[in-house]
């Protein structure tokens, strides 16, 4: 089972959210980066899937040159060969992030032979499009299915079985003929953290670069419709005019007593939420 | 947050270890309304101590820092919060090998408990995973451990909330500090304003920050240090203890490894310095972790997974123990690599506890106390004294070079007498070309570039022969020549030119000025204009804050000179003791005057040979000054010596100095004049004389008695510290100063070996000498004695031990040396009758 999981660089959070002064990205200089989390778990699972079945991992990622980082973390837990769609700054929307990684698909099943199963984040951290899986299922015309929890595979190896959460509860099961793409949602797995053994070999492997320019659709912003991705769509491309930050919510602690005199508030709480039983 | 007070008697801005601790201390000490301010939420606010790792090893070679660290073991123990684990650290290469006998050494000097050099196998019995084939020993201390810092910083809280002295404000931000006539006046919060006269920053990285609001400088930078944390190893899980096994420092590589229940903790010293802007740090809402933990940065963190690879293979190389977590931390730098402590120059009131680790936070933030109490801190802390830096010290430029240049040497191999090599020449004396010319090699001092000696003087080392004591081991002989015994030995015999550029200096005027200045020297300064006065400053408690000299220049007019080292903090300390009235003030005219020392048999005839002015001994006699006309330029003479020859402290206007350098040179040339290096003034000339120093024989710890430097009277007018000194002279002594001779310098292997200082004297049995106050035998000062043909040791000994003839040993790199107490007392080893000064 040939295995590629497409990851993106996005930044770290955990705090308050700060907005570059232009408002036009988020502020990153005290934040690290990271592969968006459910991508972390593609990642896992094709490491899961290749142990199991055998076959070839590889990991890819459209992003800037630090987006190494990223490829290594994937290959630190197990992802045998990296690729980097090395973008020369500027933001890449999805259908010409999409276009891309199509494109380089087929150069590398050309060269390589077929990936039976493609994994995506069901959506990036950051920009959340939800589409760049389905359009690089579309342009490749292969079958896709979102939102996947678990995956297995027929017994021939010829068919994939996708599972999803069904709106109300319950469980969707899909049969998906290989080669097959999947957007796969944080919970699939719990993903490892990498070894030492893992991080030192990661980081002696070769990244292959592949240097795309500047971003397709220039520097204002999404949707300039300049590049051929957009040429041949029917729609035009969505603008991006900038970034705000939701209104703070402010939450207040309720103190519900002090010292020994708490408990019998305390336990009364446990029980309300289902901790305790009475 | 609700009840902040309006009026504080004390803030201490910051609650993590230091401000908990301080909090605490100043309320035992009898503080009443202390407000401790936290923008963070407690008990872990986002600080440093968040994220520290907690362990205490408990050598240090420097004095102080031992004892801090050593009291803070104290009280953490008091506390319930130290958890023993014992510690190890590890040798890859025969010069760590040394090292570590070194720090054996050490810790006999500053008296810790058992501490000694293991084999590999010993190691390994002790850290069962460590793979030993590649270390070659280890220095093995049982009294390591590791605290709880969040838990002690709690229970500190809590102790000084049930004084009634503490109210805590959390969450809430410092806004402001308001300073009026240069004292602080109130505290500005985003809750509030709080009025107080007294604030300690204790708020670690964000101190510089703080200081800035009132006006004044703390010189430190945010730094990077690295971890990652591993983990599960099944190894660990039958332990059933969070820690288990010795701490592993890996000092060859910069790092160190500890279990913490099933996981093992790496840290590292070994990447490059990343610094970052005080004010670059990310609020508390913005850090995804916390404002300390700052997202880690793999690339740099790479080299170290192979050396903790190397050490640790079963564990490290564990394929499903996984990094789970991995930061870059926050910590403080400075300069100099000590703390940041003790009010600031530049506004009273003003307190900085900054730049502490674990280690040594409950024992600093207890002297730092004491000292906002009493002025009469334990342990003296001048070493870490904020007071200090010179202005230079204080540049963006100056601490991220000296903080880069330092950062890789926290785990290092640190030669006593070891150079900084970054924002080097900084001051410059007036003859710093003609110094370059003549080859000296210069070592700084307070910034200044000082000739320790000359090249020029490679010569005399064939008219010296072995009188110039070579040394041939190479540990003894860095930052070391030859040349300087050479030097010493020329200057006896004719004479030698010293650059004494970096002194300080201030001018003392007014009509107050005499008695302001006799209410802070031990003796008499109202004396004649024209006298030379040398005299110990005391603090109350009778321990000795400084020595130096102090001229009246006329009836109103007094210099006081300094060494360079303590220029500052000095002036500080004559500074804060300032009449109220103005009566009298002070100038620092310390970039106003170049000095130039003229010593040996020969300066009498060089003197005379420039200057038309009387230099005869009736007419200018020892300790007097005056000004003399030399080539034209109005120079202050002043007959004193720290060698032990006849000769001039020669005072010139800074920029009139090479005038008067060139006019000496060319007087001195015909009679065989050298130009001598601080080798010879500081360590050989001032050894064979039994002249004390500040900072190595002349410390708080010791008071007059001991150090031999009571005179048979005491002045009447009172000064500070003067009942204790009377106390002092009524009681036995406790130590004597005393100068030893090496008698045989040949090691096991052959070699011959000279000490550098700071090792223990022992017994003949090879126990530690102990005195009555509890404190170990140790060389204060060490160096050759070229003139008497030994080399010279000076150390205080208890009176038993302080017999002329007396034979004892010491230690030195795991071997003992016979030596032999010359002289008990101040009498000087070499022309003990001083014919030669006053000749």
């Amino acid at each position: 089972m040939n295995i590629l999981v497409c990851v993106k660089r996005v930044p770290q959070t955990g705090g308050r959210i700060v907005l570059t002064a232009d408002g036009q990205a988020i502020d990153t200089r005290f934040l690290g980066h990271t592969i968006s989390p459910h991508e972390e778990c593609g990642v896992e699972e094709a490491v899961r899937i290749v142990e199991k079945e055998g076959g070839t991992s590889a990991v890819l990622t459209l992003g800037p040159a630090e987006a190494e980082d990223q490829l290594r973390d994937a290959m630190a837990i197990g992802i045998e060969r990296a690729i980097l769609l090395e973008t020369q700054g500027g933001e890449w929307d999805p259908v010409s992030t999409a276009g891309a990684i199509a494109e380089t698909i087929e150069a590398q099943e050309a060269a390589n032979g077929r990936f039976d199963l493609i994994l995506f984040g069901n959506e990036a951290a950051d920009t959340g499009d939800y589409q760049v899986g389905v359009r690089v299922a579309v342009a490749l015309g292969r079958p896709v299915i979102n939102g996947i929890k678990e995956i297995s595979f027929g017994d021939d190896r010829r068919v994939a079985f996708a599972r999803r959460e069904a709106p109300g509860g319950g469980w969707e099961t899909y049969e998906l003929p290989l080669p097959a793409i999947l957007g796969v949602k944080e919970g699939l797995n719990l993903p490892r953290y990498p070894s030492v053994p893992g991080r030192l070999r990661a980081k002696k492997k070769d990244v292959e670069r592949i240097a795309l320019g500047s971003s397709p659709s220039g520097a204002q912003g999404l949707g300039a419709g300049e590049d051929a991705a957009y040429a041949a769509s029917p729609v035009p491309g969505p603008t991006k005019l900038g970034l705000r930050l939701p209104a703070e919510e402010r939450t207040a602690a309720d103190v519900i007593g002090r010292g020994p005199e708490a408990a019998p508030a305390v336990v009364d709480l446990l029980e309300r939420i289902g901790v305790l039983s009475k | 947050m609700a009840g902040l007070p309006d009026k504080a008697k004390v803030v201490v801005i910051g609650a993590g270890i230091v401000g908990n601790s301080m909090a605490w201390h100043l309320a035992r000490l009898g503080w009443r309304d202390i407000v401790l301010l936290e923008k963070g939420t407690l008990p872990s606010p986002g600080g440093s101590t968040g994220h520290a790792s907690n362990f205490i090893f408990l050598t240090d070679h420097s004095k102080e820092m031992t004892a801090f660290t050593l009291d803070s073991v104290r009280q953490y123990k008091e506390l319930g919060v130290f958890t023993q684990t014992e510690g190890i650290e590890v040798a890859r290469t025969p010069e760590r090998m040394q090292e570590l006998t070194r720090r054996v050494t050490s810790s006999k000097s500053w008296g810790i408990g058992p501490a000694e050099i293991i084999s590999p196998e010993r190691v390994k019995e002790l850290v069962p995973f460590i793979h030993e084939e590649i270390i070659l020993g280890g220095f093995y201390t049982p009294g390591v451990g590791v605290v709880d810092s969040l838990q002690a910083g709690t229970l500190m809280r809590q102790k000084a909330q049930e004084l009634g002295a503490l109210t805590i404000g959390a969450g809430v931000e410092v806004t402001g500090i308001d300073v009026e006539q240069g004292r602080v006046k109130r505290v500005r919060t985003d809750h509030g304003d709080i009025e107080t006269d007294t604030v300690v920053i204790a708020c670690g990285i964000w101190s510089p920050r703080i200081a800035k609001m009132a006006g004044a400088s703390i010189p430190l930078t945010p730094a990077v240090h690295q971890m990652i944390d591993i983990g599960p190893i099944p190894f660990f899980e039958h332990t059933n203890a969070e820690i288990a096994y010795p701490i592993v420092r890996d000092v060859d590589t910069n790092m160190y490894e500890r279990q913490h229940g099933t996981g093992f903790e790496i840290g590292s010293y070994a990447h490059r310095a990343i610094l970052m802007d005080p004010d670059d740090i990310p609020s508390i809402a913005e850090a995804a972790l916390s404002p300390t933990m700052l997202p880690f940065t793999q690339e740099d963190f790479d080299p170290q997974l192979e050396d903790a690879l190397e050490l640790f293979p079963d564990f490290v190389g564990d394929e499903k123990a996984g990094i789970k977590l991995a930061i870059n931390g926050l910590l403080s730098l400075t300069p100099d690599g000590n703390p940041i402590l003790g009010e600031t120059p530049e506004v009273k009131g003003l307190w900085s506890a900054a730049a502490i680790w674990i280690k040594e936070a409950p024992g600093i933030a207890k002297t730092i106390a004491e000292w906002m109490t009493t002025g009469e801190p334990e342990i003296d802390p001048h070493g870490s004294d904020i007071a200090r830096f010179y202005d230079h010290h204080k540049t963006a430029k100056h601490i991220s070079a000296r903080t880069i240049e330092g950062y890789n040497k926290t785990y290092g191999i640190v030669h006593p007498m070891e150079q900084w090599a970054s924002n080097r020449g900084v001051r410059l004396s007036p003859f710093y070309e003609r110094e370059r010319a003549l080859g000296a090699e210069f070592f700084e001092a307070a910034g200044w570039e000082r000739p320790y000696w000359y090249g020029s003087n490679e010569k005399l080392l064939a008219e010296y022969g072995d009188r110039v004591m070579p040394r041939a081991a190479e540990w003894e002989s860095r930052w070391w020549s030859p040349t300087i015994n050479a030097e010493h030995l020329a200057m006896r015999d004719r004479a030698a030119m010293v650059d004494l550029s970096a002194f300080a200096i201030f001018d003392v005027t007014g009509p107050g000025a005499a008695a302001y200045l006799e209410r802070l020297c031990v003796n008499k300064i109202d004396v004649p204009a024209g006298k030379t006065v040398y005299t110990p400053l005391l603090n109350g408690a009778g321990g000795i804050l400084a020595d130096l000299t102090v001229m009246r220049l006329g009836w109103n007019h007094f210099r006081v000179v300094t060494g360079g080292g303590m220029g500052m903090r000095d002036k500080k300390i004559f500074t804060d003791a300032l009449p109220a009235d103005g009566s009298a003030q002070l100038f620092d005219a310390t970039n106003s005057f170049t000095t130039i020392g003229l010593w040996g048999p020969r300066a009498r005839d060089i003197l005379a040979g420039v200057t038309s002015d009387d230099v005869s001994h009736a007419g200018f006699p020892f300790l007097t000054s005056k000004v003399v006309e030399i080539n034209g330029v109005r120079a202050l003479a002043s007959r004193i010596s720290y060698v032990g020859e006849l000769g001039w402290e020669i005072y010139v206007p800074m920029e009139q100095g090479l005038r008067v350098w060139d006019a000496l040179w060319e007087a001195g040339t015909p009679h065989g004049m050298v130009p001598a290096g601080i080798g010879t003034y500081a360590v050989t000339a001032r050894l064979e004389k039994g002249y004390r120093a500040h900072g190595n024989e002349l410390e708080l710890d010791f008071n007059l008695v001991d150090a031999g430097m009571a005179r048979p009277s005491v002045k009447d007018a009172d000064f500070v510290g003067k009942a204790a000194y009377l106390r002092q002279r009524a009681a036995l002594p406790v130590a004597v100063l005393c100068t030893l001779t090496l008698d045989d310098p040949t090691s096991k292997s052959g070699v011959k070996r000279y000490m550098l200082g700071r090792e223990p004297i022992l017994s003949l049995a090879g126990e530690p000498l102990t005195d009555a106050h509890g404190r170990r035998s140790y060389v204060t000062s060490a160096g050759s004695g070229p003139s008497v043909g030994k080399h010279l040791l000076m150390s205080y000994l208890p009176p038993s031990e302080a017999v002329a003839g007396n034979h004892l040993l010491v230690e030195y790199l795991g071997e003992h040396y016979p030596v032999t107490v010359a002289v008990a007392g101040a009498t000087p080893l070499f022309d003990p009758d001083n014919t030669r000064i006053r000749s």
